[in-house]
């Protein structure tokens, strides 16, 4: 289980650029959710997750994963719990290394590192078959460099590679967001079905609200960096866009905003 | 042109090999700009000279220049990791540091090896091919040297070595502290470039504490001609291509001597050498841009 408590993250504070990305969000993920989270730009979304995967330390307020205390702890060693996989394809993969390669290092996340051979006949088994189930043919090319895929593909070995050693948290920020419309639905399927697979405890972002209410048992919308909605189980699956608008016109009392825009449906 | 000079540019050309290998690990393996080498290079020839001239075996010092060039190495990713000063930076610190250091080794500005052994008048091919048993040891001790990394590299340190250069937030992600192993990284080259600099004090027989100035762009000029001229893809022919680029890269600069430059307008031709190849489209494309990337 993931708790956050009263976590707040100021960028650049006691200065001009001085920017409330995170107000104390208070959040329990409970074990197997899989929570979509939706909000305008610049809501505090990415922040969220970066925060989680310790990309930087919080200005306030405490991590708890699995009843440890995360808080401080440096990004490489929460990586042995936690998945991820962004929206920009180049980000996850060495793009000067082979397929089989790049599975190797995702395979050996919790071991040592050591002077044993990164790859064995065992290990490439094992990256066959995991490739094989993704069925994108990339199974037949492990000796192909990363950098010759397409978005898509790499985006797939991304995940493969976030989840190859099962993670106690999957960490999706917009993770489809770059890909043409029929691959993005391609990966989303994957995700959707190497999810429910190994019941991996997932935050996704979003931009898609169709997505936000099809994908998932849990959804939180936030605004300004609030969690403003977080609806689960029945509430989630009779949830309708245009109802999801009315919630989000009530709680947002600036109104000032055009909301359709901000929910990027317009 | 004689036997002779062929012989000496491909002599010199392995030997200097080796360092170019070293600035290939951190320029191009771990993308940093290490400009320790001119420091470290010296470094060796100090460690090597010096204990030479104090009685110890010559073979027995390449293994304490080595070390030395490491714990080298391994002062640039303190500087760099730990106190977040800026790789360009973290290296000129190091590099200047190791003069005042190397002097102290060393005792005075030049050791002639002159009337000592070295491990070139000691090892004798038991078959009498004239002049051929330093180039035998030079090819041995390249050899071990281009097995041992190559090995190094398939292995799960290795991968992360190379990984961590391409993409570190991603290596970050799988698990692995990217500061261990810019640190290992920089150990390890600076080790080869020290390891070099014995072997180069042995092979003229002399060390001098000014002989390492220039030497990065040397090693720079060799990985570029190296990649250039025998491909970038696999590391089984990029690593020993380097070797290649550094005999011909010695060779040009042999040949330059030979149609009348000065040796001092030498520094001038490398870095004129660099430029030419770094500014060339094709040419940056083929080696990957990658060193015009810290550009700003
Ligand atoms: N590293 C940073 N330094 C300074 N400000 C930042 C940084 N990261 C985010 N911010 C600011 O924090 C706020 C929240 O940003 P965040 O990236 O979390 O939004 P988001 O909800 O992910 O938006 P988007 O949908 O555009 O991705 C924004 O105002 C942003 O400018
Ligand atoms: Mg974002």
């Amino acid at each position: 289980m993931l708790k956050l408590i009263n976590v707040s993250k100021t960028f650049n504070q006691n200065t001009v650029n001085e920017t409330k990305a995170l107000k104390g969000i208070d959040l329990k993920v409970q074990n197997n959710d899989f929570i979509t989270i939706v909000g305008g730009n610049g809501a505090g979304k990415s922040t969220l997750l970066n925060s989680i995967a310790g990309v930087f330390g919080l200005s306030k307020g405490k991590i708890i994963l699995s009843s440890n205390d995360i808080t401080d702890m440096p990004e490489y060693k929460r990586a042995k719990f936690i998945g991820r996989v962004f929206q920009d394809p180049l980000m996850g993969t060495s793009p000067d290394m082979t397929i089989e390669e790049n599975l190797s290092l995702a395979l050996n996340k919790n071991s040592k590192l050591t002077l044993k051979w990164a790859l064995n006949n065992k290990k490439r088994k094992i990256i066959k078959q995991n490739l094989s189930e993704i069925d994108l043919g990339l199974e037949n090319r492990l000796d192909t460099k990363v950098k010759l895929l397409s978005g898509g593909q790499r985006q797939a070995l991304t995940l493969l590679m976030a989840t190859i050693i099962e993670p106690e948290l999957l960490l999706l920020d917009e993770h489809t967001a770059a890909l043409d419309p029929a691959t993005a639905i391609k990966i989303k399927d994957l995700t959707q079905q190497i999810i429910s697979n190994h019941n991996i405890t997932t935050l996704m972002i979003t931009h898609d609200m169709k997505d936000a209410l099809k994908f998932g048992n849990r959804m939180l919308m936030m605004n300004h960096g609030d969690i403003i909605i977080d609806i689960n189980g029945k509430t989630k699956e009779k949830m309708t866009i245009d109802h999801l608008l009315k919630i989000f016109q009530k709680k947002n009392k600036q109104g000032f905003y055009n909301d359709r825009s901000i929910l990027s449906l317009a | 042109m004689s036997l002779g000079f062929l012989i000496t540019s491909l002599e010199q050309g392995l030997i200097y090999g080796i360092m170019a290998i070293g600035v290939y690990i951190t320029f191009r393996v771990l993308d940093f700009a290490d400009l320790t080498v001119d420091g470290s290079i010296t470094l060796g020839a100090a460690v090597s000279s010096k204990m030479i001239i104090m009685g110890y075996n010559p073979f027995l010092t390449l293994i304490f220049a080595t070390i030395a060039g490491g714990i080298s190495g391994s002062f640039t990713g303190f500087l760099n990791t730990k106190l977040k000063i800026a790789p360009l930076l973290s290296g000129i610190l190091t590099m200047t540091s190791l003069f005042s250091i190397n002097l102290r080794i060393m005792g005075r500005p030049n050791i002639p090896l002159l009337s000592d052994d070295t491990i070139f008048d000691i090892f004798n091919v038991p078959f009498s091919l004239s002049a051929s048993s330093e180039l035998i040891l030079i090819l041995i001790v390249v050899l071990l040297v281009l097995i041992t990394l190559i090995l190094f590299l398939k292995t799960k340190l290795g991968f992360a070595l190379r990984a961590t250069g391409d993409n570190p937030a991603m290596v970050r992600s799988m698990a692995i502290n990217t500061k261990s192993i810019k640190m290992i990284g920089l150990i390890i080259a600076n080790s080869f470039v020290a390891l070099s600099g014995a072997l180069i004090c042995q092979y003229q027989g002399f060390a001098d504490i000014s002989m390492g100035i220039g030497t990065i762009i040397a090693g720079l000029a060799s990985v570029i001609i190296g990649e250039v001229i025998f491909g970038s893809e696999k590391l089984y022919f990029v690593i020993p291509g380097i070797i290649g680029g550094s005999i011909l890269y010695r060779g040009s600069i042999s040949f330059a001597l030979m149609s009348g430059f000065a040796a001092s307008d030498l520094k001038l031709l490398t870095a004129l050498i660099v430029i030419v190849f770094l500014s060339t489209p094709k040419i940056k494309s083929a080696v990957g841009g990658k060193f015009n990337v810290k550009a700003n």
